[in-house]
Formats: structure tokens, C-alpha cells, sequence
């Protein structure tokens, strides 16, 4: 049983500012049925000033915490107070929630900014949009609020890779879609020399991948009763094929592209693109 | 309505003829059982009456096949790997299990290959039966082991055990075939006699007895490397000092079960069956995940479309009524079931699967309670759900 606090309970079990709103002047979403949570956000605006909100949510308790208690910390905001609304924010208003449960504020953060993203246009939302930062430093993982300081921290203290970062800082241990950002980080800051990928001839690019994928990709896949074997390289793209259990897995798209080729980011260049063949 | 409990698959009450029997186990009769004086003896013939009592509950007539351990997943540890250790040579490195096993066995076999064991994972089809064909013509004369369990916790589908094992055999006499017994024992009759199971194993904690004690049945003629090596008890298989209270526990729950067997295959099932067409009836999104040919009778699992699963657990422990879920959120690792993934389960209904697994003290009126607050609690939280266009076209 997950740990909830009073105020989490409290919103899941008497969920404010339920429903749609009909007309609403923005709808945002986050989320997807297969993933088990989806949140979809509708907003009645008025002279820049957020004068209503409603949500409908498919997800667990601290989804419809999230979204709840987000609805009323909305409603009656500006725009442009609304948009500077973080996802810390919305779990500190839940006086916390579960590590594993940080991605629900995420998910609320992700709604409210695609619903403003409808109503701007993209380009507008993100003008006057500030960077959100800790001491100065910008936020790499929103999930635990981790900045890009301290992951450069962690690399200056010996993490190699994206594993080390999160062990150290808990940066990407609950969404991971800073996993890309994090991978970046590491590669500009790590002090080994790393032989330049682009210079190396196309069988030696190979080999590299090759290595990566049989020595590393391969068992891990194994242990869920799958497998991978490399199909071409051109260039910096890498085809491969997925077999076994993954090839007819519903996953297999995230497993590609959220181990597969970040692994091989990680551990050949960060240049890499997986695709299946 | 104080609380109905329906998930005995996890777990049941100790029944209280159980508890007064391990009683005297804690306070005068505390002896060690292999100590040579008068008490240690009341011990020792205790433990080997309960032994008879599971021997009889397994339909197993030789009481020596019976071992105690301290629970399910230490007996298909030791099974697995021990039988692993015994009988693989150089050329023989094959293992073979299904997709829907319980973790203790999944997670055994995925050691193994870890350690460079060859392992078949076997599939069932979308009502949860298990793809037999499949499973026999993975047998080579390098298999060493085929695990399948006899009753499955999440779905209750029963698996023809004893036929898999009769027609694996045919095709390699030598395959070691072992049953995890665990969603089985208590509810059903169990055979195992002039079978060709060689292994079988159990857990006390699921038919009212205490958690932490366990038993395996490995058939005469069968060995296999110890886990746990150290003195002769449990017939050099099982090292480490006899736990008599609990011993005499799981026999105490074996006999019950035992006697109470028609009483669950009537009864519990009749309530089984109210509580699944209650729900079944008055939910259209409701669909019946275990629709295998053959199921236990005190489980049924439900999905709810376009619902989530920790959220109708949390709204009925709000109702006083405890189930469980196969959702990903419920769980440490954000992953749904995989036993409702390997049968295909959609989407749609897949987070939101619920468990309810009955015993042979829940009650009518508890049934009836559940049925209606599920139904509520299934109307209300339709209504915060972002899919009511589907959830309209379904008549909710």
C-alpha cells in the first residue's frame, strides 16, 4: 500500500472540479490508455484569466490527486502565473507524493502546458516562458527537481553513466524523459577521452555497435526472453532487428528506442539512431 | 459492513482450531524435535502426524515424500535449482516453464539462464489456457526440467498437470517435471500418487494456515541438491532445526482443507459465481478475465474498462472490501500483470483488473455487500474517466 498523505487521500477520494467544460477555450492532454494514466484538462479563459477549469482522468490515486488539486490551483490564475506553475509545485500542494508516484504531477504539469500550448501558439507559449531553475542552475529532472549543477556534480564525482546519475541524484528514476538530457550531460562533462565515432571507418563502426549489442543489449533482452541482432549501420543511423518474445511485444517501440538506442547512446555515441528493420 | 476480505490468493486468516493446535508448540512443548528425551518425542510424532495430514491433502499415501520448508518459494527454489544441480550434465542445459508462472519460479529460471541454462517460456492463448502442443514440442533430450503450475493466483486457470507430465514423459523419460501447488491445495482434489510429477509444492499461509511454513513433495527415487545444506533433518533435503508449531500448523490447515473440500467446490463456488454474475451483470464494462476451460472456484478476476486498478482498490478499502489488482500502479515496478499480458489481455481492460479470491469464511451477506458497493464504487469512478464517449457506447 502506497504511503499517501491526508491532502492525496483527501483529492482522490473527493476529486474537485470534475467533468468537461462545453466550449471550453483550451483541452489538454498527457498520457495514453496503454501506459494506465491519461489525463485530459479543459479550461475556460477570460481576459488572460483563467476563470474555470475541469478534469477527467483514467489513472490511480495520486493521478486524480494531481489533477485535482491542479484545477484549483488554476482556476482564478493568469496565464502567465499558470504557466510558471511547476510539477513540484503540484506535489508540494499534495504535501508530497511517493517517489514512484512523482510522474502523476508530471503528468499534470505536461496537461496544463498542452493546453496553454493550444491556446498560444507553440512558438508564443515558450517566448515569454522562463526556464525553471534551482539556484540558478536549470532543471533537468522535474520528477525529483534535480538541476543540471548537480548532475554535473555527479559526473565530477565519478558517475559514467546514466545508471551512476540516478543511483547518486535520483534523476530519472520515475518518467525518465530526462534520460536523453541526463545522457548529454555525462558526455560533455566526463573527462575520458572518447575516440571520435564520426572518424571511425564503417566497419569499425560495426564492430563498436556490434560489441554493444551482443555484449550488453542481447542479455539484458535475453532476460526477457528476447532478442536483437544487428541488421545494417549507415552512417550514424543502426538498423536492427528484434526477435523472440520482442518482436511480438506490445513494448517493442519503447524497448528500441528507450534501451536499445539509449544504451547505445550511452555507450557508443550519442549520435546513434535505432531503428527497427 | 466491517470488512470483507476477498483476496485469499494472497493470503487468508489463520482458522482458529489452526492456532489452538500450534499453541502448545510455543509454550510446553518447545523442544527440539531431534533431541533425545521424552518432550523432543511429543515434538517429532507431531510433526510426523503432519506430515500424514499433508501427504493425505497432496493424495500422496507415502508420508516420506513429504518435506517441510519454510514457505512456496523456498520449496520451488530448492526444487529448481536443486534438481538443476543434480540431474544437468555437460550436454544437457535445458529448462522449460510458462509465461504465467509466479514470480518465485520465473525468477528462479531466469537465474538459471543468467548462469547459462537454456529456458522456454510457454504462452497461453487469450482465455488463459496453456498452449500444451507448444510445451511438448519444446521437450529435447537435453530438457532437465518442465515447471508448470497446477492453478494459476491471478486468473485461477487449472493447467491438466498430470496429463502435461504423463506425455512429456513419453517423449523423455529422464525430464523432471514439477508443479507449483500453491493456488491448488485446499481447492481441489489433488492426486499425486501414479502420477508422473516428481515434485510439487505448497504453501501454508493460502489455506489458513500461518505464513512461514511451506512443504514440497518430491517423489521416491527423485533427489536433488539441497539449498541449504548443514544437519540430517528433513532427510538431509531440508537442513536447519524442525519448526514444529508451524509444522504441526500446515498439517492442522491440510486436514481442514482436506475435510472442507466439498464444502469449497459447493459453496465457496456458489458465492464465487454470485459475486462474478453480480458484477458481471450490472457493469457493461466489466469483462471476465479468467475464462479458461477449467478455474479454481473461489477466484475470478475482472477487468473494468477504462478504469484504473489502484483506484477501485482504493475506493473499495474506502468500502471495507479488499481485493487486488494486476495494474501497474499497485505494484513496485509500474509494470501490469503479466499473467493478463501473456493471455493478451487489451488495454482497455488491463489497468484495470481486479482480483477477488474468496474462502470458505467469507460469508453471503459479505458477497452481497460486495456486489453492490463494487457497482457503485465502478458508477462513480466511470464518471472521472476521460473516456465517456466509450464508456457511453459500452451503456455506462
Amino acid at each position: 500500500m502506497w504511503d499517501y498523505s491526508d491532502k492525496v487521500k483527501d483529492h482522490f477520494k473527493n476529486p474537485r472540479n470534475v467533468g468537461s467544460i462545453e466550449n471550453a477555450d483550451a483541452i489538454g492532454q498527457a498520457g495514453a490508455l496503454s501506459c494506465g494514466d491519461k489525463l485530459k484538462l479543459y479550461l475556460k479563459i477570460d481576459n488572460n484569466i483563467i476563470t474555470d477549469a475541469k478534469f477527467q482522468t483514467f489513472g490511480c490515486g495520486s493521478a486524480v490527486a494531481a489533477s485535482s488539486i491542479l484545477t484549483e490551483m488554476i482556476i482564478g490564475k493568469s496565464l502567465d502565473e499558470a504557466k510558471k506553475i511547476t510539477n513540484k509545485q503540484i506535489a508540494d500542494a499534495l504535501d508530497g507524493l511517493p517517489p514512484e508516484k512523482m510522474h502523476c504531477s508530471v503528468m499534470g504539469r505536461e496537461a496544463l502546458e498542452d493546453a496553454l500550448k493550444n491556446y498560444f501558439s507553440e512558438e508564443d507559449y515558450y517566448s515569454e516562458l522562463e526556464e525553471e531553475k534551482k539556484e540558478g542552475s536549470p532543471i533537468i529532472c522535474h520528477c525529483f527537481s534535480i538541476s543540471e549543477k548537480e548532475i554535473i556534480d555527479a559526473v565530477n564525482n565519478g558517475a559514467k553513466t546514466f545508471d551512476d546519475v540516478s543511483k547518486i541524484t535520483s534523476a530519472g528514476l520515475a518518467c525518465g524523459r530526462c534520460k536523453d538530457a541526463i545522457l548529454n550531460i555525462i558526455k560533455q562533462n566526463l573527462k575520458e577521452d572518447k575516440k571520435e565515432f564520426d572518424s571511425l571507418s564503417p566497419i569499425q563502426k560495426i564492430i563498436k555497435i556490434n560489441n554493444v549489442i551482443e555484449n550488453t543489449i542481447a542479455p539484458e533482452l535475453a532476460l526477457d526472453r528476447g532478442g536483437i541482432e544487428l541488421v545494417d549501420v549507415d552512417g550514424n543511423n543502426v538498423y536492427v532487428k528484434l526477435q523472440g518474445q520482442c518482436s511480438s511485444c506490445v513494448n517493442a517501440k519503447r524497448t528500441l528506442k528507450n534501451f536499445v538506442e539509449f544504451k547505445l547512446r550511452e555507450l557508443v555515441d550519442n549520435s546513434l539512431n535505432v531503428f527497427e528493420k | 459492513m466491517n470488512k470483507v476480505y476477498l483476496d485469499s490468493n494472497a493470503t487468508t486468516c489463520v482458522d482458529p482450531l489452526v492456532l489452538e493446535k500450534m499453541l502448545p508448540y510455543f509454550k510446553e512443548n518447545y523442544a527440539n524435535p531431534s533431541s533425545m528425551y521424552d518432550s523432543a518425542r511429543i515434538c517429532a510424532n507431531a510433526i510426523e502426524e503432519a506430515r500424514k495430514q499433508v501427504a493425505s491433502l497432496l493424495g500422496v499415501k507415502n508420508e516420506k515424500q513429504i518435506i517441510f520448508t519454510s514457505c512456496a518459494t523456498e520449496s520451488a527454489n530448492c526444487i529448481i535449482k536443486g534438481a538443476v544441480e543434480k540431474y544437468s550434465t555437460s550436454d544437457k542445459n535445458h529448462i522449460i516453464t510458462t509465461k504465467v508462472e509466479h514470480p518465485c519460479v520465473l525468477s528462479t529460471y531466469e537465474f538459471l539462464e543468467r548462469k547459462g541454462y537454456k529456458a522456454d517460456y510457454i504462452s497461453v492463448d487469450e482465455n488463459g489456457n496453456l498452449d500444451i502442443d507448444s510445451l511438448l514440442s519444446k521437450i529435447t533430450p537435453q530438457t532437465i526440467l518442465i515447471s508448470v503450475m497446477h492453478a494459476n493466483n491471478e486468473t485461477g486457470a487449472i493447467y491438466p498437470v498430470y496429463d502435461i507430465a504423463r506425455e512429456a514423459k513419453k517423449i523423455n523419460k529422464d525430464v523432471k517435471f514439477f508443479v507449483d501447488g500453491v493456488q491448488a491445495a485446499g481447492k481441489f482434489d489433488i492426486c499425486l500418487d501414479d502420477t508422473d510429477i516428481d515434485f510439487y509444492s505448497i504453501s501454508g499461509h493460502k489455506f489458513h494456515a500461518p505464513k512461514g511454513v511451506g512443504a514440497m513433495y518430491v517423489k521416491k527415487g527423485n533427489l536433488f541438491e539441497p539449498l541449504l545444506h548443514g544437519g540430517h533433518q528433513e532427510n538431509s533435503l531440508r537442513a536447519g532445526t524442525m519448526n514444529t508449531p508451524y509444522i504441526v500448523a500446515i498439517g492442522e490447515a491440510a486436514r481442514l482443507a482436506k475435510e472442507n473440500l466439498s464444502f469449497e467446490l459447493s459453496e465457496v463456488k456458489r458465492l464465487r459465481d454470485k459475486l462474478e454474475n453480480g458484477i458481471l451483470s450490472q457493469l457493461p464494462n466489466a469483462k471476465l478475465n479468467s475464462k479458461a476451460a477449467q478455474r479454481v472456484v473461489n477466484t475470478t478476476n475482472i477487468g473494468f474498462e477504462y478504469i484504473e486498478g489502484e483506484l477501485i482498490l482504493l475506493y473499495l478499502n474506502d468500502a471495507g472490501i479488499y481485493a487486488s489488482s494486476g495494474s501497474a500502479c499497485t505494484s513496485g515496478s509500474l509494470d501490469p500483470s503479466h499473467v493478463l499480458r501473456a493471455q493478451n489481455t487489451p488495454f482497455t481492460s488491463l489497468h484495470g483488473s481486479i482480483r477477488f479470491s474468496l474462502s470458505r469464511f467469507t460469508k453471503e451477506e459479505e458477497i452481497d455487500y460486495a456486489i453492490e458497493n463494487v457497482v457503485k464504487v465502478i458508477k462513480k469512478l466511470a464518471e472521472i474517466s476521460p473516456f465517456q464517449k466509450e464508456l457511453a457506447n459500452l451503456g455506462l
